[in-house]
Parts: structure tokens; C-alpha cells; sequence
């Protein structure tokens, strides 16, 4: 299990590889981990299943359960898969570099962004899910 | 220009400035009018508009936060006999959206409305009196690509843009019903209005996947670092796949690309290069319009160099 710490220093040091394929699975596991540590800091397990043939899907899915702010990071999960999609099916592409790169700087965004929402729960709450910080207020109006 | 009948009612509608476009937006504001103007477009500003409610009303009483918004939309509604009320930004534009849904689906919300609106004087707002969009909806079906297009004088050819819609112009989603209706409506997961008609306007767009990423907007006082962070991402992604400048559509998501840069060169000791322009100061440089004109000179960050140096000033 790697710290967000670890994970973001190997996303900071990342270069593109020879293999794109290698690189792009390492990222995506990578993703993974950040959203089992949110989901395990809910209290509960990772899910195994998948969504759309992605498990990082499945896993933004389990963890925006109950939390509709969690929704922020629904568009950069899909922009992962996305990347790793462009990354399998066209590894010799001229692109595969750049794409390599932008697939890092989404990954670290997720982890930023729920790095972020695990000190601060409210991250997201005022923009993304429309909802009141003090939920109480609303239910005595 | 010979418009379909639907796309009239959008050619001449209430204008909502909002707080921040007459303050630290105030070029969101001037460009939005010139552009206006340059395509024949009218604006009626909302008499003794007010406070939409922003991020604070909402977290002390969403209720009341519903409350100021209907107060705008019923002033368009009842005074001006508008149906239509636009609001440049994504803050404004999300409450009043957020109010209409409100005001449709929870009794509670309209009893609350309707009490405050006669304390205090005026017409309580119906849910569908008016229809509020956004700057990009009002160019996007006032004018379209097409008739951009045509009076394009100064095409953006050659500039790189990628398009940062923030977050609160798409989402949640239930409170823009009109989206995701297909072709020729907007995506709330993959928006493509500022990105269409900027590719009108000659722009040529890259392909940004963080185009409604989370900047921290609304936690930049109480925890900047995060913030600052997630700003930086956004700014080397935007790097990363060749942008020379980032369109905006929002003050606040604006100041906060530009702040953030500042401080994450100060504070982190990371240096950006690519700069801000709100899309409205990009159509109106494609317009013919001076670059002062749109209040480029107001920005943060500057964004002259760049357009001197694709001739586009």
C-alpha cells in the first residue's frame, strides 16, 4: 500500500516510456489505489467489480456513494480510462508520449483532488453537489 | 442574418452581471457588452438587480440563497417582461438554475419564496417565467458558428486555446434539464459551446481533459495549498497538450487560474507560462475589437505578448 505522499512523488517524477503500455497500466493502478484509500477511509472494502471494463469506474462509483460532491472527479476517472483506451489500442502512435504525460497530470488531479477532500470533506461540496455545508439549516427553513 | 424563430428570443435578454463582473471581472463584463454589441446582440441589464446568493448565502440558508435569485428572475419576469435572463457567470448562472429547480420540484422552497417575496414587496417568482442561460448559450444561439463566422475580421488562426469551463456550469446535472439532449445541445461531461464557437472564431482547440476538473475554487481562503495545487495541474495540463492561452467563461474560476499561478510560482517556486483570456475577450479580438476595448490590459495575467505575437494585436 503507498502512501498519496509516495504516489505523487512517482507521479511527479514520471516520464514518458518506451512502452506505453507498461506505463499507461502502472498508471491506471496507480488511480486505483487512490480511490481504495478514500473508499477504505469511509469504512469500507474496495470493490472488485468492474464498470465499463474499468475497475477504477466501479471504484469512483462505490466511493461517491451518499457523497454527491465526489462527483468532481467523475469527468478526470473517465479521462483516465479514456487515456489508457487511447494508450492500449494505439501504442506506436506519434501521440503516445504526450498522451503518457496528460494520462499522469489526470492522475495526479484525482489524487489532489481526494488528497485534498480527505483533510478537507467539504472540497467540492459548495460547487460540484449544490449542497449545503450545514445541512441542518435546510431542514428547518 | 435570418434566425429560426427559437433563436430570437435570444438575440435581445435580460442581463445579469452579477457582483464579481463588477469587480474583479469587471473585463468579463466589458468584453461581454463590446461583443455583444460587435454582433448585434442586445443586453437590458435587471433593474436593482442583487446578490444571487452566491457560496455563503447557500450555507447559511440555502432557502434565502433560493429566495435571491427568484428575486432576480422576477424582476425580468414581471417588470421587464423578459423570457430570457443571461448570466456570464458560472456562480450566478448556477444558482438562478439551481432556484428554477428548486422552485419546480419543492413546495417548501416556494412557500419560503413566496413569503419573503411579499415582505418584501414584489411578484413571487413562478418556476418558467424565464429561461436562464449562459454567455456561451447566448452567442451559441443568439448568432451560432455560422454567423460568428461571417463577421469574423481578425480569425484567431494559429492560437492554441484549451477551453476551462470550471465546475459549476455543468454540474450537478439535474439542474440543467436542457443538457445532454443530444445534437446541437450541451455536454455536461464533455462541454463543447466555448470550445465551438471559438473554432468559429479561428481559435484552434486542444485537447484539454480538464476542462471541468475541481481548481478549489471555493476553498482558496480556507485551504489555499490545495488549491493552489490543483490550479497548477490544471495550468501544466493546459501546457501539456500545447495551449497558448486558456479560454474561461467565469470570473471566478478566472481570478483563480491567474491567483493561483501567481502564488504557485511564489509559493511552490512553479513557473507557468500559458495565459488566461475570458472567451469573450478572444471573440471580440477575432471581432476587430481592440484588445484595450475588452479590457485585456485588466488581467492578471498577461496576455498581450501572446496575442502580439500571433498578430492578433
Amino acid at each position: 500500500m503507498s502512501s498519496f505522499a509516495a504516489i505523487e512523488l512517482e507521479l511527479d517524477s514520471f516520464a514518458p516510456q518506451a512502452e506505453p503500455r507498461s506505463a499507461s497500466q502502472r498508471l491506471l493502478a496507480l488511480a486505483e489505489e487512490v480511490l481504495e484509500r478514500w473508499i477504505e477511509a469511509q469504512g469500507e472494502i474496495p470493490t472488485s467489480e468492474s464498470k465499463e471494463g474499468f475497475r477504477l469506474l466501479a471504484l469512483h462509483r462505490q466511493g461517491a456513494r451518499g457523497i454527491p460532491s465526489f462527483n468532481a472527479c467523475r469527468e478526470t476517472c473517465r479521462e483516465i480510462a479514456y487515456h489508457y483506451n487511447l494508450l492500449d489500442e494505439k501504442p506506436d502512435s506519434a501521440d503516445a508520449a504526450r498522451r503518457q504525460r496528460m494520462m499522469a497530470l489526470l492522475v495526479k488531479h484525482l489524487l489532489l483532488f481526494i488528497g485534498g477532500k480527505m483533510q478537507v470533506e467539504g472540497l467540492g461540496e459548495f460547487c460540484c453537489a449544490a449542497r449545503p455545508l450545514r445541512l441542518e439549516s435546510s431542514q428547518t427553513s | 442574418m435570418d434566425m429560426p424563430a427559437k433563436d430570437r428570443k435570444y438575440q435581445r435578454v435580460a442581463y445579469y452581471p452579477g457582483c464579481a463582473l463588477e469587480g474583479t471581472g469587471h473585463a468579463y463584463n466589458s468584453s461581454t457588452k463590446a461583443v455583444g454589441k460587435a454582433l448585434g446582440l442586445e443586453l437590458d441589464e435587471v433593474k436593482n438587480w442583487n446578490c444571487c446568493g452566491a457560496m455563503e448565502v447557500k450555507n447559511i440558508d440555502p432557502k434565502v440563497q433560493t429566495y435571491l435569485s427568484s428575486r432576480v428572475m422576477s424582476i425580468a419576469a414581471n417588470e421587464m417582461r423578459a423570457e430570457v435572463v443571461m448570466a456570464p457567470c458560472n456562480g450566478c448562472y448556477h444558482n438562478l438554475k439551481k432556484a428554477e429547480h428548486d422552485l419546480a420540484h419543492d413546495a417548501s422552497s416556494r412557500e419560503v419564496v413566496d413569503r419573503i417575496s411579499k415582505k418584501a414587496g414584489h411578484a413571487t417568482y413562478q418556476a418558467g417565467q424565464v429561461e436562464t442561460i449562459h454567455a456561451l448559450d447566448w452567442i451559441k444561439h443568439g448568432i451560432g458558428e455560422a454567423g460568428l463566422k461571417a463577421r469574423v475580421r481578425n480569425s484567431l488562426k494559429g492560437l492554441k486555446v484549451a477551453n476551462y469551463y470550471g465546475c459549476m456550469y455543468t454540474r450537478p446535472r439535474h439542474i440543467f434539464p436542457e443538457k445532454d439532449r443530444g445534437p446541437g445541445s450541451e455536454s455536461t461531461s464533455k462541454p463543447h459551446f466555448m470550445d465551438d464557437l471559438l473554432e468559429a472564431a479561428g481559435a484552434e482547440n486542444v485537447d484539454f481533459p480538464l476542462k471541468t476538473a475541481c481548481c478549489g475554487g471555493a476553498h482558496t481562503l480556507s485551504d489555499s495549498d490545495t488549491s493552489t495545487k490543483l490550479v497548477l495541474n490544471i495550468l501544466r495540463a493546459a501546457e501539456a497538450a500545447g495551449a497558448d492561452v486558456i479560454a474561461t467563461e467565469c470570473p471566478t474560476c478566472h481570478t483563480g487560474l491567474e491567483m493561483h499561478q501567481v502564488r504557485a510560482e511564489k509559493v511552490l517556486g512553479q513557473k507557468t507560462k500559458v495565459k488566461m483570456l475570458y472567451f469573450t475577450q478572444l471573440l471580440g479580438i477575432a471581432l476587430g475589437l481592440s484588445p484595450r476595448k475588452l479590457g485585456v490590459h485588466e488581467n492578471v495575467s498577461d496576455a498581450l505578448e501572446v496575442l502580439r505575437e500571433k498578430e492578433l494585436a
